[in-house]
């Protein structure tokens, strides 16, 4: 528990000491969430019907552009190979530096979505229902991509690589997440699709962790 | 001392036996592709409700069925070449890649060209075509992350987690995808409803799959021979083989 | 307490070396030599249990070193060719984050103090990145004074190392090795180390 913390507030740190990282995951998630309406046209019934998918989407494109810097700055010092020889569970360790990343990259996102949700003309049960839907999945997102995060570590291109491998892997949170927000908009109940979101995030924390930890060993050799 | 059998026996000694099986697979796909082709096209009753469009499907549910099976034998051997370090199985998983992105992506043709007729647009989004879509992501994705690890020990094994992780996803995504289209688009559009099946349909449809498998093989087995070959150039019964061949070639 | 039999390194499709194996007793020291790419690194690395061997078993205490990892790895410092540093930590941060890491809570002070003992205390506070080589080298170093286990793995320490460091490190190194401990080291430096016992390991293809 203690390397769990060690390696938590480590991340932390170095977040806070690299605060511009931080900023550019959020400026991408406005400005992509910005160019729909430039693209699509001011209309709000059109943006309120578009507005669960293209914040969704955004929000996962958003974790996933930061996802090559989870652990590609480790390997390359070598602070990794260290991690992986501290006597304790790795996919534990795992663990620590996923939810640093959740809270620096996925966190700020789920607190900015309902402010982009309000240029969208969502009404407020649905703004409600979207951080809520964004605070069950994103860990989710953290969590699988973090698998091909460590699949992808020393690759060439491995940025472009990374999306490959796990947008497939993020289709079913983002289906029930774009569905809650579109159901509450619909005047119908979101639980069934917030109950599968938190379902899928409690799968990931599972299991995601073990595959990560697996892909390190492989990348590593 | 313990010996690593799966290792030392299986590429020199596997070698020459997939080069004797991989005719009678050829074979045996041909033959048995011109009875399915036979009895699709000539035997199979015209559906009365979709007239002649509908005999695609002969080729593009086999198709289908293939390229979701593959993935799994695909995860499997995967599985088989992680746990026990086992360069044949991993080599198997690599060779069957192209072959299932290949059936998958037959699936989404003739899906749409059957679409076409049917629902007078070239794609819908329907569940089905969906998950092939995903499918051909999966299957695209471990490809490219095969390629772009250089060395081929480590690519087997990165390629080898991807594909479990992607086998436990496979059913997840299923279900979302089939929920969501339950969602949006009542119940007007859906291919799993297929037109009432005669039987001589159905067995056009197995003699068709059937042809499929042992195209599969065949192909599998000879891409797997190849990348033997590429990845023992080095080791001694290659050397000799290319020196055998040499000297045949020069008789 | 450490052993090794039969230990081959496949690199692409290049044989590195083959039939490795050796045997390294408390208060033991074993040099690993050879030339350049000869698969020195490798080694280390593949004793540390980071890369699977293409043949061959690691032993500790008896056990391979897969079996039972968490007590072989809490018995074990490595330091690689990489210093294993955060650019935008101090050195008394990265030095304490390493200790803690490694299963070991280390107070101010204490990383001070191992600070001082190979002399780079002045730049305790300052962020790594702006340190050069050999003084990066020296805060990763900085562990030894620190850690508690019995096996060190050290991939060439005295590279990039002023003269008096690297006797100050020897001397340290002598220290250990008398306390009962082992040290496997790769180098290319003369350097006398005082050891029980002293093996070499030539590796050729």
């Amino acid at each position: 528990m203690n390397a769990w913390l060690t390696v938590l507030k480590r991340d932390l740190l170095l977040a806070f000491r690299r605060r511009s990282d931080v900023a550019t995951t959020l400026f991408f998630f406005l400005i992509v969430s910005s160019l729909f309406p430039l693209g699509i046209g001011p209309e709000p019934a059109v943006l309120s019907s578009i507005a669960p998918g293209v914040l969704w989407v955004a929000a996962l494109l958003a974790g996933m552009i930061s996802l090559t810097r989870l652990f590609a700055a480790d390997f390359a010092d070598g602070s990794l190979e260290q991690m992986l020889l501290a006597p304790q569970s790795l996919a534990l360790l795992v663990t620590a530096k996923t939810l640093a990343h959740w809270l620096v990259c996925g966190l700020p996102v789920v607190l900015l979505a309902p402010l982009i949700g309000l240029q969208y003309a969502l009404p407020n049960n649905a703004l409600l229902v979207l951080v809520f839907s964004l605070l069950l999945g994103t860990p989710a997102l953290s969590l699988i991509g973090a698998i091909g995060a460590a699949l992808t570590l020393g690759v060439r291109g491995s940025g472009l690589l990374v999306a490959l491998l796990v947008l497939p892997l993020y289709i079913p949170v983002l289906i029930f997440g774009a569905g809650a927000v579109a159901a509450s908009q619909h005047g119908m109940s979101a639980q069934a699709h917030l109950s599968l979101l938190a379902a899928c995030s409690l799968l990931a924390l599972v299991l995601a962790p073990l595959a990560t930890a697996a892909a390190l060993r492989i990348s590593v050799e | 001392m313990n010996i690593n059998w799966f290792k030392y026996s299986s590429p020199q000694t596997f070698y020459p036996l997939a080069g004797k099986m991989i005719p009678w697979f050829a074979w045996l796909a041909a033959i048995l592709a011109i009875a399915g082709l036979y009895i699709s096209f000539a035997i199979a009753p015209t559906d009365f409700q979709q007239g002649e469009a509908y005999r695609i499907i002969f080729v593009h549910v086999p198709a289908a069925w293939m390229s979701m099976v593959i993935y799994i034998v695909m995860a499997c051997w995967a599985g088989i070449g992680l746990a026990l370090n086992a360069r044949l199985s991993a080599m198997m998983a690599q060779a069957l890649a192209p072959t299932g992105a290949v059936f998958t992506l037959i699936a989404l043709v003739t899906g749409s060209l059957w679409g076409k007729p049917m629902w007078g647009t070239w794609w819908v989004w329907d569940a089905r075509l969906t998950s092939e879509l995903i499918l051909l992501f999966l299957y695209l994705g471990f490809i490219a992350l095969q390629a772009s690890i250089d060395d081929p020990r480590k690519a087997d094994r990165a390629g080898a987690l991807l594909a479990l992780v992607g086998a436990v996803n496979v059913p997840i995504i299923y279900f979302s995808v089939k929920w969501w289209s339950t969602l949006h688009q009542g119940s007007s559009i859906n291919m799993g409803a297929a037109p009432k099946m005669a039987a001589t349909m159905l067995l056009g449809m197995l003699i068709m799959a059937l042809a499929f498998w042992m195209y599969t093989i065949a192909v599998a087995l000879m891409r797997v021979r190849c990348i033997m070959l590429e990845r023992e150039r080095s080791a001694d019964w290659v050397k000799e083989l290319s020196l055998k061949s040499a000297s045949r070639g020069k008789a | 307490m450490l052993s090794a039999q039969g230990l081959a390194c496949l690199r692409g499709d290049r044989l590195l070396f083959k039939n490795v194996g050796f045997e390294l007793n408390a208060g033991g020291l074993l040099y690993v030599l050879g030339e350049n790419g000869s698969g020195k690194s490798s080694l280390l690395r593949m004793l540390c249990g980071l890369l699977t061997p293409e043949e061959g078993t690691v032993f500790w205490l008896g056990k391979k070193i897969k079996q039972d990892s968490e007590n072989y790895l809490s018995n074990l410092s490595y330091i690689g060719h990489l210093n294993g540093l955060k650019d935008d930590l101090t050195a008394l941060e990265n030095l304490q984050i390493g200790a803690r890491l490694a299963g070991n809570h280390v107070n101010d002070a204490e990383a001070l103090a191992s600070l001082t003992k190979i002399g780079i205390a002045r730049c305790a506070n300052l962020p790594v990145r702006v340190l050069s080589q050999g003084q990066k080298r020296r805060v990763a170093l900085a562990v030894l004074w620190l850690t508690k286990a019995k096996l060190w793995i050290l991939d060439e320490p005295f590279a990039a190392l002023d003269v008096a460091s690297v006797d100050v490190l020897a001397a340290r190194l002598g220290e250990h090795m008398t306390n009962g401990g082992m040290t496997i080291i790769t180098t290319h430096q003369d350097v006398l180390i005082h050891a029980q016992t002293t093996q070499t390991l030539r590796l050729s293809a």
